[in-house]
């Protein structure tokens, strides 16, 4: 169901600027781990090149090995949207796809693919992922509608339900919060706690007292100065890096001395 | 829709879960990402291939455009009887060239300021809730096609400014370009100017409007808190802001101007050249072309000279579209307008 | 005005005492008002009792010229303007004049924008309509009663007072339809596949800024270069494929070399509309059916098209209707004739912006143009009138199929 993730040595480059230097990571299953750092540290970008999102820009280009359990996701002869299938991802401001309804924009993994689903299979599907999502109680009447009238936080529930619907094997969450207000915010707290017991869960978020919330291990990153490379500063427990750091930069960051 | 692709898809319960651990017995690879849906990744490359393609072809159009222009001027100067005849292919041309730009910078000398006096009518002094069907109904003249207002000159405008053309004749005829015996039927080089100005002010207004509506409000109301008038708001930050756009609209106008062919051959009665406006006389590229193509026999040398004189045309328009957009592209960093 | 206040109020400067030479003034005074009510000295009624005194003056002197409306419309903006600057410029100030002036200014600009508009659709519509409402205008080709062509004879019969106007306008909308539905069908593929190249696929790469460079050099062509290059393009394919001994149309006058020539014009079109739409699509949604582990084609076809589709079909809309009033191309390349002609690659083609043309420089009795002109202007009724209905769908179909109005 849920898978580990391991990163060896990854370097990730824009064209040739090189924008995130040597992560050496595991992300155990069933978890949610938290990256934090101040703004262009390279959290973002490491958290796309989990299921290869990076790769739509143009010139990004990544070095090094990357594992879901043993299979490495830059292996040859990979195709980025096998990848994509497993690894979902949930992006900082909700996406619901215009044209289509709440129950369409559940059922768009499927329906984008081409898959044919039975009627009794589909509303399975939309009802369970909807469930999961915690928005089935305020949306299953108004099924038909468009997403794109919910509200910011409802959208980007259903953003997350579009996500489960296709049972990936870890979910990345980029900033997911950030355009939300703060009782939304707590619903999607909520869910994420829920959501750990069948995924992987790795979330980039800008707001510490959301990692230490959420989060059971935490990654710092940092970047040294403007056009150095981001890296990977400390990894540890969430509450060993918010309490008892061992590296310098991580205290200042989490006592909020900068950033 | 391949099988194994709705395979990798479809992952609804456990079945597709055990099928891809079937997958992944049966596969030799190590790597179970590696991916079995061959035809999809085909099917990616196919619609990109496809969509290059397109592009390609359009510039096979183009290129075909210039080759069979610039091949088949050819021999409007240099037949193989005579050798090169480059002289009297510009003593045909060169009136229907300076016949062309007059018709088109007087088109463009009445249309410009009307145009952008309108574009600001819109933009910043109609009541603001009628402001866009008015500029539905501007742009209503840049729907009505060229024969329509190539009929109305020929059958209403001309009559009018006939009477105009004896009045300016008497007190003005020391003017070269009033000189001359007044048009009776008043089709005139400046009529096809009169009726090529409206064809091409709904093209000014449209760019200065969309220019115009563009200015960042903080500079209006930069202005206006200082204690500006609205003609003073709108030439310390509306006209700075959008100079460049109100050239280039005037560019894409004169080029547009240049290429019209149906008004002016229902407009103009054409003649040899002559300096006057209000008489008789002069032709355009387009209208020579027009009128003359379909009675040419193909090859002969008159039918050169005109498909000569069609890239001579092409090559004028080229230039004041390319001028245009070089200005935007020169004021860019300049108008804000990113 | 600026002097005799300064005179009454004391400035900061003047009680401050001796500040410098007398002539030095605050700058700040020159711009600083007077009173709260400097700038509204005038009235309400102030400006259309301007228009009405230049009114009543303008026609004094025009019929002291010789009165025409045109004449007294004129003199009556000229005097307006003129009158409205003077009596602000003493009353106010010479600000609030230029002010004035320009305002003014601006107005009459719009109003002469208005003129030629009325002007036409008048024109159009007074002998259009009657045109348009003779028996079979609409159904007959361009033939008598008996079905034979049209010829000089006919339209002296009219003259005569024997029958009503006869001949209509079916051949020109069959071909107006057949030329331009064969260019719409070349030119929408290969116009939508080119903004998708542009848009989805192209980084930046030579090819791509040299199909957007070309694409612009496309839009300007002249239409009747368009025809020019139609016209020799399909002399030149009729030669290869006659040497090659294969089936070829016999003449290159037909419709489909006009559909060619209109081609030309209408891809660039269609590409630079097409990709403005495309843009305008949030790459989130893009990023959103990427990580779902949807292929690019699919995102494409699913979730970038559904979602710019009202603006690609109005787009395509306003294509057509650009290129179903061109005339010249379609002169040079399809010819005329009086019959209705389905046959693309065969035959010369009647097309409605040709027929008004012809009707209107070579009447079918050169002696008695009245019905040729009713007729021409009856087509142009029906030209306008498709032109528009097709630029007002555009708009219907952009405003009302806009995704996130609907979202279905």
């Amino acid at each position: 169901m849920s898978k580990n993730i391991t990163a060896k040595n990854l370097n990730v480059y824009y064209g040739d600027f090189l924008a995130v230097e040597g992560i050496n990571v595991e992300i155990a299953k069933k978890s949610v781990t938290a990256f934090i750092g101040p703004s262009g540290c390279g959290k973002t970008t490491f958290l796309r090149t989990l299921n290869r999102m990076h790769e739509v820009l143009p010139g990004a280009r990544v070095e090094g090995q990357l594992f879901l359990d043993d299979d490495d996701i830059y292996g040859p002869g990979v195709d980025p949207v096998t990848v994509r299938a497993m690894v979902g991802m949930v992006f900082q401001r909700p996406n619901p796809f215009p044209t289509m309804s709440i129950r369409e924009n559940v059922l768009a993994g499927y329906k984008l693919n081409g898959a044919r689903l039975s009627r009794s299979q589909a509303d399975d599907v939309v009802e369970g992922a909807l469930r999961g999502a915690n928005l089935w109680n305020e949306v299953k009447d108004r099924l038909d509608k468009p997403g794109s009238g919910l509200s910011g936080g409802q959208q980007q529930r259903l953003c997350i339900a579009r996500t489960v619907a296709v049972k990936p094997d870890v979910i990345l969450m980029d900033e997911p919060c950030s355009a939300l207000d703060p009782i939304s915010t707590l619903a999607i707290e909520d869910l994420i706690a829920e959501l750990k017991q069948e995924y992987t869960i790795v979330i980039v978020t800008h707001n510490m007292q959301q990692a230490a919330r959420v989060s059971e291990k935490t990654a710092f990153f940092n970047i040294a100065g403007t056009g150095k490379p981001g890296k990977m500063i400390e990894y540890d427990d969430t509450s060993v890096i918010f309490n008892n750091p061992s590296n310098e930069q991580t205290e200042r960051y989490v006592s909020g001395k900068f950033g | 829709m391949t099988p194994d692709e709705s395979q990798t898809s479809v992952k609804t319960s456990q079945d597709t879960r055990a099928g891809r651990k079937a997958a992944k017995k049966a596969s030799s690879d190590q790597n179970n990402l590696v991916s079995k849906d061959k035809a999809g990744a085909g099917v990616d490359r196919g619609f990109a291939l496809l969509a290059k393609f397109a592009g390609i072809f359009i510039l096979i159009i183009l290129a075909f455009v210039a080759i069979f222009l610039t091949y088949n001027s050819f021999e409007a100067i240099y037949r193989e009887d005579e050798g090169l005849v480059i002289g009297r292919f510009l003593s045909y041309a060169w009136p229907l060239i300076v016949g062309t730009l007059t018709v088109s910078i007087i088109a463009l000398c009445i249309s410009a300021p009307v145009a952008v006096g309108v574009a600001l009518y819109i933009s910043h002094y109609a009541p603001p809730r009628l402001s866009k069907s008015i500029g539905y109904v501007i742009d209503l003249l840049a729907a009505i096609p060229s024969v329509v207002y190539g009929a109305w000159g020929m059958v209403f405008l001309s009559g009018y400014l006939a009477n105009f053309y004896v009045w300016v004749h008497e007190w003005f005829s020391w003017i070269p370009l009033f000189a001359g015996t007044p048009s009776a039927t008043g089709r005139t080089v400046f009529t096809a100017s009169v009726v090529l100005s409206v064809m091409i002010l709904p093209i000014i207004t449209s760019v200065a409007r969309e220019i115009f509506i563009q200015t960042p409000k903080l500079h209006e109301e930069a202005a206006l808190a200082l204690g500006a008038t609205r003609w003073e708001m709108i030439k310390m930050a509306v006209f700075p802001f959008a100079r460049a756009g109100i050239i280039s609209g005037i560019m894409l106008g004169l080029g547009r101007a240049l290429g019209e062919t149906m008004a002016v051959v229902m407009v103009l009665s054409a003649g040899s050249f002559t300096w006057s406006i209000i008489s008789s006389g002069n032709n355009t590229i387009p209208a020579e072309i027009a009128r003359n193509f379909g009675e040419t026999g193909d090859g002969t040398e008159r039918w050169h000279q005109l498909i000569a004189i069609g890239l001579v045309l092409f090559i004028i328009t080229l230039i004041v579209n390319m001028v245009a957009r070089w200005i935007v592209s020169r004021n860019k960093e300049f108008s804000g307008a990113n | 005005m600026t002097q005799s206040t300064k005179d009454k109020t004391p400035t900061a400067s003047s009680v401050q005492g001796p500040a410098g030479p007398s002539t030095e003034v605050d700058p700040a005074q020159i711009i600083r008002p007077k009173s709260l009510t400097a700038g509204n000295r005038l009235p309400k009624w102030f400006m259309p009792a301007v228009l009405a005194g230049a009114a009543v003056l303008g026609a004094a002197i025009s019929s002291a010229i010789g009165f025409t409306i045109t004449l007294w419309l004129i003199l009556t903006a000229i005097l307006y303007v003129i009158g409205v600057y003077t009596i602000t410029r003493i009353k106010v100030g010479p600000r609030k004049a230029t002010d004035m002036l320009w305002r003014n200014l601006v107005y009459i600009a719009f109003v002469l924008a208005l003129i030629p508009l009325v002007s036409v659709i008048y024109s159009v519509s007074v002998v259009g309509f009657q045109g348009l409402t003779n028996p079979g205008f609409l159904t007959s080709e361009f033939v008598d009663a008996d079905g034979r062509r049209m010829r000089s004879s006919v339209d002296q019969g009219t003259e005569a007072g024997e029958h009503g106007v006869m001949g209509g306008i079916a051949h020109a909308l069959v071909g107006s339809l057949a030329i331009t539905l064969t260019a719409t069908i070349i030119s929408v593929p290969i116009g939508l596949l080119t903004s998708i190249y542009l848009v989805e696929y192209a980084r930046g790469g030579p090819l791509s800024r040299g199909i957007t460079f070309f694409v612009d050099v496309m839009t300007g062509i002249p239409s009747i270069v368009a025809g020019l290059f139609g016209a020799a393009a399909m002399v030149f394919f009729l030669g290869i494929g006659n040497s090659l001994g294969l089936p070829m149309p016999s003449q290159s006058r037909m419709g489909l070399t006009a559909a060619v020539a209109l081609c030309v014009l209408m891809i660039p079109v269609v590409v630079r509309t097409t990709e403005e739409m495309l843009r305008v699509v949030p790459n989130e949604l893009r990023e959103a059916s990427y990580a779902l582990g949807v292929r690019k084609w699919r995102t494409i076809l699913k979730v970038v098209i559904p979602t710019a589709i009202s603006g690609i079909a109005a787009g395509v809309t306003l294509a057509v209707a650009r290129v179903i009033g061109e005339t010249a191309p379609i002169l040079i390349t399809a010819g005329m004739t009086e019959f209705i002609n389905w046959n693309m690659v065969s035959g010369w083609m009647a097309t409605l912006p040709v027929f008004i043309y012809e009707q209107f420089t070579r009447p079918t009795d050169p002696n008695f143009s009245d019905p040729s002109h009713q007729r021409a202007w009856g087509a142009a009724l029906v030209l306008i009138m498709i032109v528009m209905t097709l630029n007002l769908i555009a708009r219907l179909v952009a405003h009302f199929f806009a995704p996130k109005k609907t979202g279905r």
